[in-house]
């Protein structure tokens, strides 16, 4: 009875108030997963998702990059978003982002010098990377921070999903490795197709078939 | 001059920006669908590209670069009061290279707005695009790792933009014949389209290893 009583009054007392997991609110977590996935179905932020693919180490370091960097710049324009003037929100957002990124590099530089000498000029061009100016332009802009920082974190998460699973398929393919472990015995002459460019678009191609044969997602062409 | 030449070849086929870096990729793969938009935007790319990257070598070179503002002392300021030779920005490089691009792509609109509505209403739409096309940055990035002079980093930046633009038209181009063929559901769009560039990059890889006609 007492415990009624305190729901019916904390309602009460912030009416437009909703739960910080709502299921509208999980919803931003959980499409861009698959069925909305900013890789594969919205087609943002490939160029990464082929050039850093290679070994799993470096792309999961990207991934934790891209995911911090979307988070932040996400929470950052959504708190702002009244006040940038509507012309050259383009240049604020791609400021924010910069020294977002600048941030992660020392950082790498810092603490991983041989994952970051192995992402080269890919963890500068995060700030390039279209999935982040995709959610700051369709959602930070017009939302407010916390469900912001949510849409962050699914896009995130549905963007390293697409990355590990094809840096997965490479390594394993491409080195007879896993995270540097020999899985595939010491015999195996690793395939260096998988290491190119090429193996990355066959890779990314032949994911993007069996998921949308599986979830019935069909574009017009 | 030869060096020129090498460098402008090595740029179109041998780095690729598609084909080798996948820089630029997805408004490479949003914008292929037709010749005629591709050959839009692959022109606005070149001309981006060839603009931005002379720029950013100056930025580079006498901005950014440890001991690049010496020229400050030059200038007149005492050594005592600030010696420059020691500043060191490569923290502030990707923010002061975005700003160039940025800055240039939105001068650029606006000039191309007020002068030539044609070449606007065929080109304008995509300058906004390219503010954030990776090729763009990701050129400017790979500057501080080639010790180009100022002609040479123009020539890199035009090599780059011509091999951008050359990329995308022959992809609109398969991908126009591609519609006439029975391709299975689920691979249609942008499944095929990857197999399709991921075939594409294997024919230039043969270029690898293509001894350059002038010099080394």
């Amino acid at each position: 009875m007492s415990t009624e009583a305190v729901v019916n009054e904390e309602v009460a007392a912030k009416p437009a108030s909703e739960p910080l997991f709502s299921k509208k609110n999980r919803k931003l977590i959980s499409n861009p997963l698959d069925g909305d996935n900013p890789i594969t179905v919205q087609i943002l932020g490939i160029c990464s998702a082929l050039a850093v693919t290679v070994k799993l180490v470096p792309t999961i370091m990207m991934c934790v990059s891209v995911l911090f960097v979307l988070i932040f710049s996400n929470l950052s324009i959504s708190m702002l978003r009244k006040v940038i003037p509507s012309r050259i929100r383009i240049i604020v957002q791609l400021l924010i982002v910069a020294s977002l990124v600048a941030i992660v590099d020392q950082v790498l530089q810092a603490y991983a010098y041989d994952v970051s000498k192995q992402l080269s000029v890919f963890v500068g061009l995060i700030i390039t990377n279209c999935i982040i100016m995709g959610r700051l332009e369709a959602f930070a802009l017009a939302n407010k921070p916390w469900p912001s920082v949510l849409d962050a974190v699914g896009n995130g998460l549905g963007y390293s999903v697409i990355l590990i699973s094809v840096a997965f398929f490479r390594e394993l393919l491409g080195s007879g490795s896993l995270f540097g472990f020999k899985v595939l015995g010491e015999n195996y002459t690793g395939n260096g197709v998988m290491m190119s460019p090429v193996g990355a678009c066959i890779v990314l191609g032949l994911l993007i078939w069996a998921q949308r044969a599986r979830n019935g997602y069909r574009e017009e062409a | 001059m030869e060096n020129l030449l090498n460098i402008g070849i090595r740029s179109i086929f041998v780095d690729n920006m598609i084909f080798a870096y996948f820089l630029g990729m997805c408004s490479y793969l949003a914008v292929s669908k037709k010749i005629s938009t591709a050959v839009g935007l692959g022109m606005a790319v070149t001309f981006v590209l060839f603009m931005t990257v002379p720029l950013n070598w100056l930025a580079y070179n006498y901005i950014i670069k440890e001991g690049a503002l010496t020229w400050l002392n030059g200038l007149g300021v005492p050594k005592e009061f600030a010696d420059f030779s020691k500043v060191d920005l490569e923290v502030l490089k990707f923010i002061i290279f975005i700003a160039v691009v940025a800055a240039f792509v939105q001068l650029t609109e606006m000039a191309v707005e007020k002068f030539s509505p044609a070449l606007y209403t065929a080109l304008g739409i995509f300058l906004p695009l390219i503010a954030v096309n990776c090729s763009i940055l990701g050129a400017a990035l790979f500057l501080p790792g080639k010790e180009f002079n100022f002609a040479e980093s123009a020539v890199y930046g035009l090599g780059s933009g011509i091999g951008w633009f050359l990329a995308v038209v022959a992809l609109a181009a398969i991908r126009e014949k591609l519609s006439y063929s029975d391709v299975p559901k689920p691979l249609r769009g942008l499944g095929i389209t990857f197999i399709t560039v991921g075939l594409m990059a294997f024919a230039f890889l043969s270029f690898i290893g293509v001894k350059l006609p002038f010099g080394n």
